[in-house]
This record gives structure tokens, sequence and C-alpha cells, in this order.
């Protein structure tokens, strides 16, 4: 697998066969369920498998065997640009550009700075947090063929799901849905994608 | 094994576990019915009586505009403020619109730090308050400068002048911590929608309804890959708006406190201002959700509990407001500064002793009234109160800005300050352009954080279920079909694929 590959993977992004399914799309009646299947997933040896629910599961991210979110490393880098930023644009427009004697006050002093540095901080922490989020999530996805399925149309209400991709190496139509069936999986349908199956 | 650590009410009904907490969400609904409840108002037809108050707001938006017009034809002059008194309405009531903001963050950001679940029914209506306040209270400023063409020169853009702003000024501190916050604000809830949103996309019918939410949804479908950067995020936002809340309220403290005039030039200025923001805006957010719980039949969801926790936030910080009343009297006296001590006495005392006590009485004295649990729990005390509080905090600002003013430093120049048509209509637009938004938010957007409540709900939790068994379902029926191709692929695809001849599960699809 390219490394491309893998970073879109972990994203939910995953390439479809040359022809055949997308992927196994299957249905557990509840969180608790899921929960259990994801990690049963992953201890058969899947790796290329995401699970989708109305509202985010509280342990899933071990049980699929996640690290932590990434999105931090990007606020703080945003963080620390928006203070040094602020102060060097300050610094740069008031002391260096256009300096201006205002009742001979120096030209730039640090105190009267901080507040507009903080706010600087906060704002450009804030946006690289969610620019960070999208990007690492692959979002906005306008396209997923997961988007197919009748069924999946619940997943924003009531609905559990567990996604296995058919890219995964272990992805094998009987062996792939006898293990979900196993696993408590009440309906179990396979995910074609259009683009692969027309070209 | 100690009960009294949980809620005084005692467990939720009809159940066994006297220990557990009484449920967030009452009226045994289900996901489903969260996501029904909720959808179910921006799906409908229109209700006439949308309608109705659409076209008082938007008269009042529209008067709004007209008012602005005149005033940038004409110039300041139009409004009561001259000096002494140069600061009139449109200070006090940018520093009213922006306080009333502050509830929103309160509840979206500050309540997710401390896990109050409780929080999840009423943070988008709540931040929804906070942005359409900031951009009323945004236009006050603007406007006031004068030449609102030239308003771009409070930001640090190259212009033909070749020069900067003066980075040392607290109103330039001001327009960036105003507008970070708008924008913070705006961002943090958009992306607490972004869940919801999807959801409306897959109930959606329309062609253009479809793709509008489709556009906006950013093909969400809640991935457990995608939560994990979701949630963290959200974390961040929250602690990044944290700080930022408070902040803002501190720095338009800053306007007055930094000078030296009697009367502004206190240190206890910024949390005071902010204990003051958060009070209003809890008020404001009580007004707003008595009314609309009602007319949208989301009782078991904004439930008597949560007004009842909005109305205590009332009661403590409306206690530290008045508690800084009587400090800054304490200090005027203990500074033995006649000047300060003369200023705060003429604010008591003097020519706007009126405002001055409707602002004591709606402040201090009103909310004393929420220690009562049944008046905290009695919809109409907590209307009517809630309403007395706003005309309070309203008060307050006027008396801090005009009381300090009209005694300028000769005596020559003191002033009565009095508002003219144009700042009164002025003033009432910007509650047309508040409710025109609303009422926008309450027809088209999902007015409660369905994702996040169904979060608070208990079959949220894995282990809800585990009592069931060891977490397994019971196998699948016989009779239903176990692998098939998916239905929209078939539609797309079009006709019958091979080996589907096993019934339909009751879904109909209209596609060929």
């Amino acid at each position: 697998m390219t490394l491309i590959q893998e970073i879109k993977a972990s994203m939910g992004i995953y390439d479809g066969a040359e022809e055949g399914p997308y992927g196994m799309l299957a249905e557990f009646p509840n969180p608790g369920v899921l929960l259990h299947a994801a990690e049963a997933t992953r201890e058969a040896g899947y790796r290329q498998f995401d699970t989708h629910s109305p509202f985010p599961i509280h342990g899933m991210d071990d049980a699929m065997g996640l690290g932590n979110s990434k999105v931090g490393y990007f606020t703080f880098v945003g963080g620390l640009t928006g203070c040094a930023g602020g102060y060097l644009m300050m610094w740069w427009m008031s002391a260096v550009d256009y300096p201006l004697n205002i009742s001979g006050k120096p030209f730039f002093s640090l105190e009267p700075s901080v507040p507009i540095m903080f706010e600087l901080t906060i704002v450009v922490a804030a946006v690289a947090t969610v620019g960070a989020m999208l990007a690492l999530n692959g979002l906005p996805r306008p396209y997923n063929p997961l988007f197919y399925s009748e069924r999946f149309s619940k997943v924003t209400d009531d609905r559990f799901f567990l996604h296995i991709a058919a890219s995964d190496e272990q992805f094998d139509e009987e062996e792939t849905a006898a293990l979900l069936r196993d696993l408590g999986a009440e309906y179990i349908e396979i995910i074609y994608d259009d683009e692969a199956v027309e070209a | 094994m100690d009960k009294r650590t949980e809620h005084s009410e005692g467990p939720a009904e009809g159940s066994e576990n006297f220990h557990e907490r009484p449920r967030l969400v009452k009226g045994g609904l289900s996901f489903s019915d969260v996501t029904e409840l909720v959808s179910y108002h921006a799906e409908r037809k229109t209700p006439t009586a949308w309608y109705a108050a659409f076209a008082v707001a938007s008269t009042g938006a529209m008067m709004l505009i007209a008012m602005l017009a005149y005033q940038v034809y004409n110039g300041v002059g139009v409004w009561g403020n001259n000096q002494p008194i140069a600061w009139g309405w449109p200070i006090v009531n940018f520093v009213f619109w922006v306080g009333i903001g502050h509830a929103g963050t309160l509840i979206s950001a500050i309540l997710f730090l401390f896990r109050q679940q409780w929080r999840t029914s009423i943070n988008r209506a709540a931040e929804a308050m906070t942005i359409f306040a900031v951009m009323c209270a945004l236009i006050f400023p603007t406007f006031h400068v004068g030449r609102v063409w030239a308003i771009y020169w409070t930001l640090p853009i190259p212009n033909q002048m070749e020069m900067w702003p003066q980075f040392k000024s607290p109103l330039l501190w001001d327009v960036f911590a105003v507008s970070s916050y708008f924008l913070v604000s705006l961002v943090f809830w958009y992306v607490g929608m972004v869940p919801d949103l999807a959801t409306f996309r897959d109930r959606a019918k329309g062609f253009f309804r479809k793709r509008i939410l489709g556009f906006l949804s950013l093909g969400w479908t809640g991935a457990n890959r995608h939560w994990r950067n979701y949630e963290k995020a959200y974390l961040l936002l929250a602690g990044l708006a944290t700080p930022l809340v408070l902040s803002v309220h501190s720095v338009v403290s800053f306007d007055f406190a930094v000078s030296i005039l009697p009367g502004w030039h206190t240190t206890i200025f910024p949390p005071y201002f902010v204990a003051g923001a958060i009070f209003s805006g809890f008020a404001m957010v009580v007004t707003l959700l008595v009314i609309a719980r009602k007319i949208y039949s989301l009782e078991n969801l904004i439930t008597l509990d949560h007004l009842e926790k909005m109305n205590i936030i009332i009661l403590v910080t409306g206690t530290i407001v008045g508690f800084a009343y009587i400090t800054e009297f304490f200090i005027a006296w203990y500074s033995q500064l006649e000047y300060e001590q003369y200023a705060f006495l003429n604010r008591a005392f003097g020519p706007y002793a009126w405002a001055y006590w409707i602002m004591m009485t709606c402040n201090l004295i009103s909310p004393q009234l929420f220690w009562f649990k049944k008046l905290r729990r009695s919809i109409p005390v907590m209307f009517g109160l809630s309403i007395l509080v706003n005309i309070g905090m309203w008060f307050e600002r006027f008396v801090i800005t005009i009381t300090s003013l009209h005694r300028d430093f000769l005596p020559s120049s003191w002033g009565y300050y009095t508002p003219t048509m144009i700042d009164v209509l002025t003033f009432v637009g910007t509650f047309g352009l508040f409710f025109t938004l609303f009422l926008l938010f309450l027809r088209f957007i999902p007015i409660v954080a369905m994702a996040e409540v169904k979060t608070a709900m208990p079959e949220s939790d894995p282990h809800y279920y585990d009592a069931e068994g060891d977490g397994h379902a019971p196998a699948a029926q016989d009779d239903t079909p176990y692998i098939k191709p998916s239905q929209g692929y078939r539609n797309y695809r079009g006709g019958k694929q091979n080996g589907d001849d096993t019934p339909d599960d009751g879904t109909t699809n209209g596609g060929t």
C-alpha cells in the first residue's frame, strides 16, 4: 500500500477494486454491539474498516485501534503563529514602517500589544484547528459510495454501521460476511463504487 | 454509597438504581424521536404564525436600515450624543448586545469543558443568539465612527494614506476582540452543526434542499475516524473560546477602565463586566427558550431542569454584579478621592438617580427571588424576571456611560443627555434584526444539537447494553436477506440485479 493510500485510508477513503465491490456494510442494533464488533474485526486482522454512528461512541477509538488525534499539534502551531505574527505585525507597522510619535510614547512596547496578540493567538489557533480537522478527515467529501445504500441514510439518525473496505487485504465476500454475521450484524449489504464499475 | 452527592430530586421515575442521575431527556424519547422532534420544525410547511412573526421582525430590521441610512446621510448629529456626552446610546447599545452574546459561548464552551451535559439541549440556540447579538453589537461602533465608509481604517489593511492603526488604543483592541469573537463563535457554531446538517441531508426530499444540505454537511457520514478528530477539534475550540469569551468583555471594559475618568477608571471593571455579560446573556437565553420550547414543543428536550439551572446562574451572576456595584461605592469612599466619591454619589442621587435605581432593582434585587425553588421553576416568574434583568443590564451600561460623562471636569460644560427619536428607533431596529435572524434560525437550522443530545442519553453508552448479555445481538432472523447490493446502486443501474428475488424491506424507491 502506498503512503497516499495509507493516508487516505486513515480518512476513511478507500480505493475501490477495479471491478467488484467497494466494501461491505453491516448494520448493528446498538452502540454496545458495534463496539464489540469493531474490536473483534480489528482482532480478526482487518485494518481498513470504519464504524459509522449518529454520535461519537465512547471507547470506539480504542476498540478500532486508533491512536490520539493529531489535531492538537496544528492548534498549537496555529496559536504560536498568531501570537508571534501579531507581535511582529504591530512592531513592524508602528515602529518600522510608519513610526508615529503619539504623546511621546515609545513607538512599540509589549504591554499594550498583549490584548491584540492574545486575540490573534485564539483566532489563528481556532482556524487552524478546524482546518486541520477537515484536512485530517478528508472533508469535504461530497461523493462517497456509501451514500448508495438506502439504509445508510439512517446513520445520522439512530443506526449503527460497520464498513469493511474491499481494499483490505483480508477482504473476502464470503468470509467477511460470515465474520460480521457472527458478530451480530442484523443486515449486510455490498457497496459498489460506480466509478469503478463504469470504467 | 453517598446518596447526597447526587441530585436532590433523587432517581428518575421507575429507576431501580437510586444513584442514577435524573435523565436529561424526558418523555422516554428514543434516538429517532429526538431526530424527528428537531427535524420536524425545519421540514414541515412554514406555519402562518412564523410568517406573522417574521413580518414584524423584518419590519424592525428594515427600520434599522432606514435609520442607519438617515444617520449616514446626515451625520452623527442626528443622535443625542454631544459634548460632554460624546458616548451616548451607541456605546450603551454596543456593550448591551455584546454582553448578551456571552451566554452562548459560556453554554457552548465553558459548560462543555465542565462536562455539563445539560448544555446539549440549549447550546445551539444559545450560540445562534451569540452570533446574532454580536452582529447587532457591531453595527453601533461601526456607524458611530461617523464616516462608516472609512471603517476599514480600524483594520491593519494597507490604505492610500500608508498609515496603520494605533495599536495602543483600547478602542482598537475592541475591534480585534469583538471581530475575533464573532469569527470564532461562527466557526464553533458551524462545526457543531455539521453532524446535524448531515441528518437533515439524509432526510431531505427536495432537489435543492438535498444539494444545499449536501454542500453544507461536507459529506459527513458519522465515521468514527472522523468523530475522533472532530471531537478533539471541538474540545480544543471550546478550550480556545473559553479564554476568548472572558477576554472580550474585559477588553470592552478597557474602553472605559483605561481612561482616567472618575467612574470609569476602576480595576474592578473586567471581572464585573464579564459577570454582567453572562448575567444578561442567560436572561436572554431564558426569554428566548421559554417561548421557543413552548411553540416548538421541545419541553422534553429543554426541560424545566434546564431552565432552573440557567436561573441559578442568573442568581449567582446577578449577585456578583450587585456585589460589584457596592464594591465600587466602597472603593470610592476608601480612596478618599473626592472626585471619585462625587462621581458615585452623583450616580445614586444625582439627575440620573432614576436610571441608577432601575438598575439596582432589576439587577441586584429581582434575581434574589430565585433563591426559592418554586419561583425558579415557574415559567411566568422566570420569563418576567429575565426581561427585567435585560432592562436592568441595559440601564447598567447607561448609568456607567452617561453618568460618568455628564459632569465634565469644568462645571460650565456640564450637561444632561437625552436620546433622539433616531437613537430610539435604531435601537428598536436592532431588535428587529436580531429577531429576524433568530426566526430564520428557527426555521432552517437544527435548533437543538441532535448528535450531542444523543450522547447525553444513557442509551449512547456502549455499556448500557451489557446487561442484555455479552453485548452481542441475537442472530438475525432467517427471512431477512443477507447480502444484496445496495438499493441506491440498484436504482442507479436500473432494473433488477441477478439473484434479487428477495422481498423488499419496505423502503420504496422511485428510480428506474
